[in-house]
């Protein structure tokens, strides 16, 4: 179970939270004034990155409140948490922070 | 039984407390601090059980979680009866009855022994090959005997009695494994103060020093520095200790779960303890100590029960003071062997030890056996007896292969050694990658990607000195520390060996079976076979094979079948790989899995605040979501059916009452609130005045409906929101996403208010009559309250939300009260509707009525891919928005489509059939199979309003088909039903008004 940082709340166990899918695709201003491609791609098209991933992260059962967050998909590591409206942390920075010492 | 096999002195077990125990109803004498294979042993029980595929006679291979032969039912008491337990990790306990599985009738008479001689069927991959023809034998034949064939153990079919509870921790550094690796690191981090767990599956912390009888650790004998340790580790308040708790899965983020076996070794529990506890912790750092898994040797016939591993023969001497044979014959390709055998012959047994090295390998381990007959350069090229060894046939090999003059050691038992695996579970399934070092033969632990560290014999140091020093310094490291500490071991520990694969033969191939997997019964012939068939990757042979995949998970078993992998196709074990290590480590029971999640504490159950009146009139409850709903009223002689009947009749006649408190409700208030259900309904909500109610569907931005339900407007800045029973929680999540997210300026507040208020509809002609005299503020005359219109004020002087609305289709009002009032203000109505015979009615009613009218219930008329439109609702999208979720949608071409299924009602042509809810629609009948489908029934009722059944369904431009008529499925073939207007009775809804309607179909 993923160990998930509340940017209120701090690390909770992830059956406290909800998973939102990608993170920083605004709704369009005037979605009448899309193409059906574009409003396909809006709604159905995700980036599904191998590596680091942004994400939108609600904690239902704690706060309520909705958050970003950055996740490595391939080894499950956080390397972020930050509030709705706050911009995308840069973690050019190799992602294996969460490596053990020894071994 | 005696105990034959009992020494006279040593071991740890307490000779004061003896116990007894039954095997196969035979009385087995044993000691506390016996394992039920130790005690077996001491009672001279070789056979322990039957193999799986040949019903080979087996006896115990290990002393430990590896052990793939000895597996048991064991039984302590009524239901608490569980299969395939490992006799050597069940402790000895008093009143325990075990039986040996997989025979029938007897374990030493088993007709399934046929197998055996039939092995030449039972090939790799047999149940690929043997059952493939003919077909039609497969479902009648093949499947059912196999089916009876499986498995070794017998479930249990009476419910668990056992309490099982779960436990979530944090640490700072957990350590996996108390032998001496996993002590010293525990020792280390618990010295600075960190929290630590330390978890080991035995009952008695310590590992090998368990059995550690000649090592001393810093000058004093193992035995002793293992006792300082625990008492140290025990005495300090940081530190939990837990015995008889495996580490059986690491999960993310450091989340290991542990399974701790609480009361199955006490004869006696108190009542209050838990079988068993679940361990969720979640530790900082985690220091994997979990040891390594002897190896066996393949050679012909290397099953037989009393041939077990030569450190477990070992164990049985040192830790259990039992002779598991007075004559033994050690085999092995290393060194760790030639203590096993000098502590067998000071136990005074006599030993044999044969080693298949050359003599000129053999290195400093050759002083620990002074007196003992040593064979160098030897293979072993079969075993003599059948349900008990009685000799191992060995030969000498030359440097160039040729095999010399056989003789036959005579022996009860023998101890094979193959090497060391070490125990990387744990460690794979952190995600962690391993790296192979041929100096081991073994993967030991490669590159983190979690925060653990490998220490002692699972890291693939093997000698004491090392495993104590690397030990300390990971539990120190673990703890932030960078202390470390050096230890004196005298005498230095054996180590090395050199790997084999299969010892040397001179026997036909075909004819040997020299078995690997012992539990699956695969031999090294098998795995030769699956690769000559084709198979390479080392996951496929082990499917094909099944090698590794019994419930010991091929602990003994894989790196022989990995090594013959590697020289069959003459490639390195690393370019072989391994297969996936998998939770759980060894088998977990359901129960711990479980916890308290059973029986009325498997779910959450939601009570309305009307649900006692409701059960004390007799109610029959059903589920919806997670709330226990009155179902219906059934009086004294009723069925379901004439109960609804009755309460339909009531409702449409007289009046009805009727719980709708499970309703969901969102107060949405702020100075944008009515902006704010402006852009989340597709109807529009400016304009409506407050007092007033309207109906609303909620499309998620696909376009699709997700909910409904009706919103009434208390003032300017403030709306009550009603949803579905079951959507209350997602619709409430879909505002906060918007609000948050999307829209953080607007100022609108969304609460949650279901709990808050009880619901009472109040429905049919006579409503009005049985609510006015309770209510005095209130003007409920049609003109001053009119359908679709809220009011608030009071109903016997307790505050109300009153509502004008139906989902019946009759006049009637919902009244919203605080839930603590709902009961008086129910029962005042109930009393106040005597006259007018008021009725309580359940959900099955409300859904005929609503049916009726053609109502739709989101989730049973919908499927999450049906807009407003397929439902007959366009009409209420606004197309002066510009912008509303899911508007986009709705004018993307696959939405506007005239084939789009509809909704439709469907009346059977037969006037008498109730179709059934879910059955497929078909166009023609006599069109060839697979038929073009239509759609579905979603909700089919008898009516009585109508006199007749039924039905709406989604169909394929189905308003196009009205007075088409289409063929549905029914249990016995098709049935012919008419499309009409999903509305069957008062079609213009005018008794919403008080005015008496009419049923069009009928
Ligand atoms: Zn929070």
């Amino acid at each position: 179970m993923l160990l998930v940082t509340c940017p209120y709340c701090g690390a909770r166990p992830e059956i406290e939270f909800h998973c939102g899918g990608e993170a920083h695709i605004a709704r369009p201003e005037t979605p009448s004034a899309l193409s059906d491609a574009d409003w396909a791609a809006y709604l159905f098209e995700r980036s599904n990155p191998k590596g680091v991933h942004a994400e939108r992260w609600r904690h239902l059962h704690g706060c309520g409140r909705w958050f970003n967050a950055l996740r490595n998909t391939v080894s499950d590591t956080f390397l972020a948490s930050y509030r709705m409206g706050e911009p995308r942390p840069d973690v050019s920075a190799p992602s294996d922070t969460s490596k053990a010492g020894a071994r | 039984m005696p105990q034959s096999h009992r020494l006279p002195r040593g071991g740890r077990i307490d000779r004061a407390r003896p116990l007894h125990f039954t095997f196969n109803g035979a009385a087995v004498e044993a000691y506390a601090g016996d394992t039920v294979a130790s005690a077996l042993l001491a009672n001279g029980v070789k056979l322990a059980g039957r193999s799986f595929k040949y019903h080979r006679p087996r006896g115990i291979l290990t002393h430990g979680a590896d052990e793939p032969n000895a597996l048991l039912s064991v039984d302590r008491g009524p239901g608490r009866v569980d299969p395939n337990n490992r006799a050597t990790m069940v402790e000895a306990t008093a009143g325990l009855k075990v039986a040996s599985q997989n025979h029938w009738p007897s374990l030493e008479h088993d007709v399934g022994a046929v197998n055996d001689w039939l092995s030449p069927v039972f090939v790799a991959g047999f149940y690929y090959k043997t059952f493939m023809w003919p077909r039609a034998f497969w479902d009648k034949f093949y499947e059912p005997a196999i089916r009876a064939a499986a498995g070794l153990g017998v479930a249990p079919d009476a419910a668990d009695p056992d309490r099982y509870v779960h436990r979530h921790a944090h640490c700072d550094v957990l350590v996996v494994g108390a032998g001496p690796a996993g002590l010293a690191a525990a020792r280390a981090a618990a010295q600075t103060g960190a929290r630590v767990i330390l978890a080991d599956e035995q009952a008695e912390l310590g590992g090998s020093l368990l059995h550690e009888t000649t090592a001393h650790i810093d000058g004093k004998p193992a035995a002793e520095w293992l006792a300082e340790s625990r008492a140290d580790l025990a005495a300090l308040a940081n530190v939990t200790l837990l015995p008889r708790t495996t580490a059986f899965g690491y999960y993310n983020h450091n989340h290991i779960v542990l399974t701790e076996r609480v009361t199955d070794h006490l004869a006696d529990p108190a009542p209050d303890l838990p079988r068993e506890r679940l361990w969720q912790v979640r530790a900082k750092e985690v220091v994997i100590a979990t040891g390594a898994h002897e190896r066996p040797l393949a050679f012909a016939d290397n099953d037989r029960p009393g041939i077990m591993l030569a450190e477990s023969v070992r164990v049985y001497v040192n830790r259990y003071g039992v002779a598991p044979g007075r004559r033994i014959v050690f085999v092995t390709s290393g060194a760790s062997a030639y203590r096993a055998a000098a502590d067998a012959k000071a136990a005074g047994l006599d030993v044999t030890l044969v080693d298949v090295r050359p003599d000129s390998a053999i290195g400093a381990e050759r002083a620990l056996i002074a007196g003992v007959r040593h064979l160098t350069g030897h293979t072993v090229l079969g075993s003599t007896g059948r349900k008990s060894v009685t000799g191992l046939i060995v030969a000498p090999v030359t440097a160039d292969g040729i095999i010399g003059a056989r003789t036959t050691l005579p022996c009860d038992c023998a101890g094979l050694s193959g090497g060391w695996t070490p125990s990387v579970h744990l460690f794979s399934q952190s995600r962690g990658k391993l790296s192979f070092r041929t100096d081991l033969d073994a993967f030991v632990p490669g590159s983190s990607v979690q925060k653990e560290r490998s220490v002692g014999a699972c890291a693939g140091t093997f000698d004491l000195a090392a495993i104590l020093a690397e030990g300390w310094a990971g539990g120190a490291a673990a703890a932030r520390s960078e202390a470390a500490r050096d230890f004196a071991v005298t005498p230095a520990t054996p180590v090395g060996f050199k790997p084999v694969r299969v010892l040397r033969s001179d026997a036909d191939p075909a004819k040997v079976r020299a078995f690997l997997d012992f539990q699956n019964d695969v031999t090294a012939k098998d795995i030769r076979l699956a690769i000559r068939e084709g198979f390479e990757s080392v996951e496929h042979v082990k499917r094909y094979t099944t090698t590794g995949m019994a419930t010991d998970q091929g602990k003994t078993s894989n790196m022989a079948a990995l090594g013959i992998l590697s020289e069959a196709l003459d490639r390195p074990v690393p370019q072989i790989g391994t297969t996936t290590f998998r939770p759980p480590y060894t088998p977990v029971t359901f129960g711990a899995i479980i916890g308290a999640s059973r029986d009325a504490l498997f779910d959450p159950i939601r009570q309305a605040p009307l649900h006692d009146w409701a059960a004390e009139h007799g109610a029959v409850f059903e589920n919806v979501a997670l709330w226990r709903r009155a179902w219906y009223f059934p009086q004294a002689g009723e069925d379901m059916h004439a109960a609804v009947r009755r309460e339909c009749k009531a409702v449409r006649e007289g009046v009805g009452i009727f719980d709708a408190s499970t309703l969901g409700k969102i107060e949405v208030t702020g100075p944008d609130a009515a902006e704010f259900l402006n852009r989340i309904y597709p109807n529009a909500w400016l304009k409506l005045e407050p007092g007033k109610c309207r109906y609303g569907l909620m499309l998620k931005e696909d376009g699709f409906v997700f909910d409904d339900g009706v919103v009434a407007r208390i003032a300017p800045d403030c709306f009550h929101v009603t949803t579905t029973t079951g959507g209350a929680p997602r619709v409430l999540a879909h505002m906060e996403d918007y609000l948050q997210t999307e829209w953080p300026d607007l100022k609108v507040f969304a609460t949650s208010t279901t709990e808050e208020w009880a619901v009472i509809a109040l429905q049919g002609p006579r409503a009005r009559d049985v609510l006015a005299p309770l209510v005095d503020d209130i003007d409920l005359s049609p003109e001053a309250f009119p359908h679709m219109a809220i009011r608030t004020g009071h109903i016997m002087g307790i505050p109300t939300r009153l509502f004008r609305v139906s989902f019946t289709g009759e006049m009637g009002f919902e009244i919203n009260v605080q839930a603590d009032h709902a009961r008086a203000v129910w029962e005042a109505l109930v009393a106040r509707g005597a006259p007018f015979g008021i009725t309580p009615y359940g959900t099955e009613t409300m859904h005929v009525l609503r049916a009726e009218r053609g109502f739709i219930i989101v989730g049973q008329d919908t499927d999450g891919t049906v807009t407003p439109d397929d439902l007959g609702l366009g009409g209420m999208v606004s197309k002066a928005k510009p912008d509303f979720v899911g508007k986009r949608s709705l004018a993307r071409p696959d939405m506007t489509l005239p084939d789009r299924k509809q909704l439709v009602g469907l009346l059977t042509e037969d006037g008498r059939t109730l179709l059934e809810e879910g059955a497929q629609i078909v166009a023609d009948t006599r069109q060839p199979v697979p038929m073009t489908m239509l759609g579905h029934v979603t909700s089919s009722y008898d009516s009585a309003a109508c006199g007749r059944p039924v039905a709406m369904a989604l169909v394929a431009g189905g308003r196009a088909r009205i007075n088409d008529t289409l063929h549905v499925t029914t249990p016995t073939g098709f049935t012919a039903a008419r499309v009409v207007p999903p509305a069957f009775f008062d079609p213009e809804g005018k008794r919403v008004n008080g005015i008496a309607g009419t049923n069009t179909h009928a």
